[in-house]
C-alpha cells in the first residue's frame, strides 16, 4: 500500500482556555490517497472546516499527528510549510477571495508571483490555466466584474495554475445557483479523473458529497462512522431542505 | 515572492485607496516642501555669503582688540582708574550705539607683537574722506569699506587692491559708477579720481587715487575699499597738526601670523593673547559667527518642518492600519498560499516608504520649482541691489538627504501595521467578514 498523501492520526484541536475552551475536532483519524476524491461532510460548526485547515497546514493541531507523505507535519520548517502550501496544495473557497480590483490574470498568477516565477512565466502558465477554465477572454477584465460562476472558475484556475497534487475546496459551489455549481462541480471532478489531482471537497451538499468517491461525516468534532460510507436518501432530503 | 514583485504590488496596493493615499501624501509634501525650501534658503544664503566673501583673502590675519572684560566686570563694579591705560574708543558703523571697547595704545601693539607666531602687528586705522570726485563732474560722499583690505571683493571689472602696491589704489562699488560719471565699470578701471579730506586743523586737502577695480556691492561692507598705501596718505592728511599722543590709540590692530599654520597652532596664538587680556579674531571667525546666525535660524525652520513629517508620519501609521484591516482577507490568502511573515512584513514596510517616497519627491519638486520662481522673482525685484544673491538655492545632495529621511521616517511609521499584517493568522484572516 503507497503512502499516504495526508494521513490524520487522532487529531484535535480547541479554541479558547478555561470555561470558554471550545473543542472543535476531539480526535479524527483519516488517510487520503493520491488521486482521491474525499468529501468531509457536515453541519456548519460540526468541526469540517477546522479539520480541513489541519490537513491543509493552515493550522497546527493541538493533539494527534498528521502526516504529509509519511513526514510529521510538525517536524516541517516554516520554510518547507510554506512551499507545500505555495506548491503542492491549491484552494477553492466559498467566498472566493479574489482582489476586486485586480484583473482576472492578476489574481490567478499570484500563487506563481509568491513562488517568485518569473513574469513572462507567470503569464504563460496563467492564460494556460485560464484556457483550461474558458476563461482566457476575460483575463484582462477585473475581477469585480465577473459573475459568481466565473469567479470561482477563476479561483479553480489559481489553484490549478502551480500545478498541485491536492485542492482543497471549502463549500464551492456554496455561492452559486444550481447550474452554475453544476458546471463548477464538473470541472472540479474532470480534474480529479483527468490529471490526478487528490480533491478534498467540505461541503453540507450531499449531493456534491456522493460524488466523490469515499464521504467522511463529522458531527460534533467526530467522524460520525454510522452515516461514513454510501450517502442515505433521508440526509439527502433533509440537506436539501435546509438548503433552499 | 520576489522584491521587484514585492515593490511592484506595494506600489499598486498605495493607488487602491487612492483618496486615503492621496491625503497621507499631502501631509508628508506640506512637511517635505517646508524643509526644502528651508534647506534651500540655507544653501542660497550660504552660498552668497560664501561668494561675498570669497576665497577670504587674507587667511594670515587676526584681528585683536583688548578684550572686554578686561575694564569691568559687573560684580565687582567699576575698575581702579589706571593713568597708563588708554581711554576707551568708540567703535564704528556696524556695532551697536555707543559701544566703546578699551582702545589699543602703541605698548599693546608691542605686547602683542611679541606674542609667540605673530610675525606683525599693524594698527586699524579708520578714515573718513568727505567726499569723491572725478574729472570735476561733482562731488560725491563717500563711504570706506574698513574691511576691503581683508577680503578679497567681487569683482565686476579690473583687478583687487593690493596692499604691496606703493600707488594710492582704490576700489569702487558698482553703484557709485553712474553719480561719478563712468558709463560702465570697465571705463572706470585705470581712471583717476580725487579724494577729498580733512585735517585735524580742519583744512580739506585732496588726495589721487587710482581705481584699480569696480565690485558688485556687498552686504559685509558697503563701499569704496582703499588699499594700505592710500589709507595710510589718507590718515597721514587726517592727522596732520595734531597735538602730539592724540592720534595714539586704536580700536582694533591686526596681527599677521604664518599663512601655513594650522588651525591648533591659530588656537594657540588665540589663548597666549585671551592670557595677556586681548581678543583676537581670524577673519573665518568673523565670518563664522555670521553664518552661526544664520544656521540657527534655518535650523528652527527645518525643526519645525520635522515636526509637521512626524505628524505626517502617524498619518502613515493610519492609513496603512487602514490598509490592513481593509486587506485582513488578502492577507490571509497570501499566507494561505506559502506567503512568508517576513514578505508580508516587507510588502507593508515598501507601501509605507513609497507613501514616503511619493510625498517628499513631489514636495521637494514643488519646493524647487516654486523656490527657484519666487528666487528669480526677488532677484530682479527687492534684492536687485544685491547682484549675485539667489535667495533659495538647491543642493541636489540635501534634496536626497531630505528624501531619504522622509523614506526613513515613512518606514519607521509603516513597522507597525506591517508587524500587525505579517503576524495575521491566515485561519483568521479567511473568515475574517
Amino acid at each position: 500500500m503507497s503512502v499516504p498523501v495526508l494521513s490524520a492520526q487522532n487529531i484535535g484541536k480547541s479554541y479558547g482556555s478555561g470555561a470558554n475552551r471550545f473543542d472543535a475536532l476531539k480526535g479524527v483519524s483519516l488517510d487520503i490517497q493520491a488521486g482521491e476524491s474525499v468529501a468531509i461532510v457536515g453541519k456548519s460548526g460540526s468541526g469540517k472546516s477546522t479539520l480541513m485547515h489541519l490537513l491543509a497546514l493552515l493550522d497546527d493541531p493541538d493533539s494527534g499527528t498528521l502526516l504529509v507523505e509519511g513526514t510529521d507535519a510538525r517536524k516541517l520548517r516554516g520554510k518547507e510549510v510554506n512551499r507545500l502550501r505555495n506548491q503542492d496544495f491549491g484552494f477553492v473557497f466559498q467566498q472566493f477571495f479574489l482582489t476586486a480590483n485586480a484583473t482576472v490574470l492578476d489574481n490567478v498568477v499570484l500563487p506563481l508571483k509568491i513562488a517568485g516565477v518569473p513574469p513572462r512565466e507567470r503569464k504563460a502558465r496563467g492564460m494556460a490555466a485560464l484556457e483550461q477554465l474558458e476563461l482566457a477572454d476575460k483575463a484582462k477584465n477585473k475581477a469585480i466584474n465577473l459573475s459568481g460562476g466565473q469567479k470561482q472558475r477563476a479561483v479553480i484556475a489559481r489553484a490549478l495554475v502551480n500545478n498541485p497534487k491536492v485542492i482543497f475546496a471549502d463549500e464551492p459551489t456554496g455561492n452559486l445557483d444550481t447550474a452554475t455549481g453544476a458546471v463548477v462541480e464538473d470541472i472540479l471532478f474532470a480534474l480529479n479523473k483527468d490529471k490526478g489531482i487528490t480533491l478534498i471537497i467540505v461541503t453540507h451538499d450531499i449531493e456534491l458529497a456522493a460524488r466523490c468517491d469515499r464521504q467522511i461525516f463529522i458531527r460534533d468534532g467526530l467522524e460520525d462512522t454510522t452515516e461514513s460510507g454510501a450517502p442515505r436518501k433521508r440526509h439527502a432530503g433533509a440537506h436539501a431542505g435546509a438548503h433552499a | 515572492m520576489k522584491f521587484i514583485d514585492i515593490v511592484k504590488t506595494a506600489i499598486a496596493n498605495s493607488f487602491r485607496s487612492k483618496l486615503r493615499t492621496g491625503l497621507t501624501v499631502i501631509a508628508i509634501f506640506i512637511g517635505a516642501f517646508t524643509l526644502t525650501i528651508t534647506s534651500g534658503i540655507g544653501t542660497g544664503v550660504t552660498s552668497y555669503i560664501d561668494t561675498q566673501v570669497s576665497a577670504i583673502g587674507a587667511a594670515d590675519v587676526l584681528t585683536v582688540s583688548k578684550s572686554a572684560d578686561s575694564t569691568s566686570s559687573t560684580t565687582d563694579g567699576p575698575a581702579a582708574y589706571d593713568p597708563t591705560k588708554a581711554t576707551t574708543v568708540s567703535l564704528g558703523n556696524g556695532s551697536r550705539p555707543g559701544t566703546t571697547i578699551q582702545a589699543l595704545t602703541a605698548k599693546d601693539l608691542t605686547k602683542i607683537e611679541k606674542t609667540p607666531g605673530i610675525l606683525g602687528v599693524d594698527p586699524s586705522v579708520r578714515v573718513t574722506p568727505d567726499y569723491i570726485e572725478y574729472d570735476g563732474k561733482g562731488k560725491f560722499e563717500i563711504i570706506v569699506n574698513a574691511t576691503a583690505t581683508l577680503t578679497k571683493a567681487d569683482l565686476a571689472a579690473g583687478s583687487q587692491l593690493s596692499n604691496a602696491s606703493t600707488t594710492d589704489q582704490i576700489l569702487l562699488p558698482t553703484t557709485y559708477l553712474k553719480n561719478l560719471g563712468f558709463t560702465n565699470a570697465k571705463a572706470a578701471v585705470g581712471q583717476t579720481v580725487s579724494i577729498g579730506i580733512t585735517d585735524y586743523t580742519g583744512a580739506q586737502q585732496e588726495v589721487k587715487a587710482t581705481v584699480v577695480g569696480v565690485q558688485n556691492e556687498t552686504i559685509l561692507g558697503v563701499g569704496a575699499g582703499l588699499n594700505q598705501a592710500l589709507t595710510d596718505t589718507l590718515h597721514a592728511i587726517e592727522v596732520t597738526g595734531a597735538p602730539a599722543g592724540a592720534t595714539d590709540s586704536y580700536a582694533t590692530a591686526t596681527a599677521h601670523f604664518d599663512v601655513a599654520s594650522t588651525p591648533a597652532e591659530i588656537t594657540t596664538i588665540k589663548d597666549d593673547l585671551a592670557k595677556q587680556g586681548y581678543a583676537s579674531q581670524t577673519v573665518a571667525d568673523q565670518i563664522g559667527s555670521f553664518q552661526t546666525v544664520i544656521n540657527v535660524i534655518i535650523g528652527v525652520l527645518n525643526s519645525f518642518a520635522v515636526i509637521a513629517l512626524i505628524a505626517a508620519g502617524f498619518g502613515i501609521i493610519n492609513t496603512l492600519l487602514m490598509s490592513v484591516q481593509e486587506r485582513t482577507r488578502e492577507i490571509g490568502l497570501m499566507k494561505a498560499m506559502g506567503m512568508n511573515g517576513g514578505r508580508v512584513y516587507t510588502l507593508f514596510s515598501t507601501e509605507a516608504v513609497f507613501i514616503g517616497f511619493l510625498g517628499s519627491a513631489l514636495g521637494a519638486l514643488a519646493a524647487v520649482g516654486v523656490g527657484s520662481l519666487v528666487s528669480n522673482i526677488l532677484a530682479n525685484g527687492v534684492f536687485s541691489a544685491l547682484p549675485g544673491l539667489q535667495v533659495v538655492q538647491f543642493a541636489p545632495s540635501s534634496i536626497a538627504i531630505i528624501i531619504g529621511v522622509v523614506m526613513l521616517i515613512a518606514f519607521l511609521a509603516g513597522t507597525l501595521p506591517a508587524r500587525a499584517a505579517a503576524r495575521q493568522n491566515p485561519i483568521d484572516a479567511l473568515r475574517y467578514e
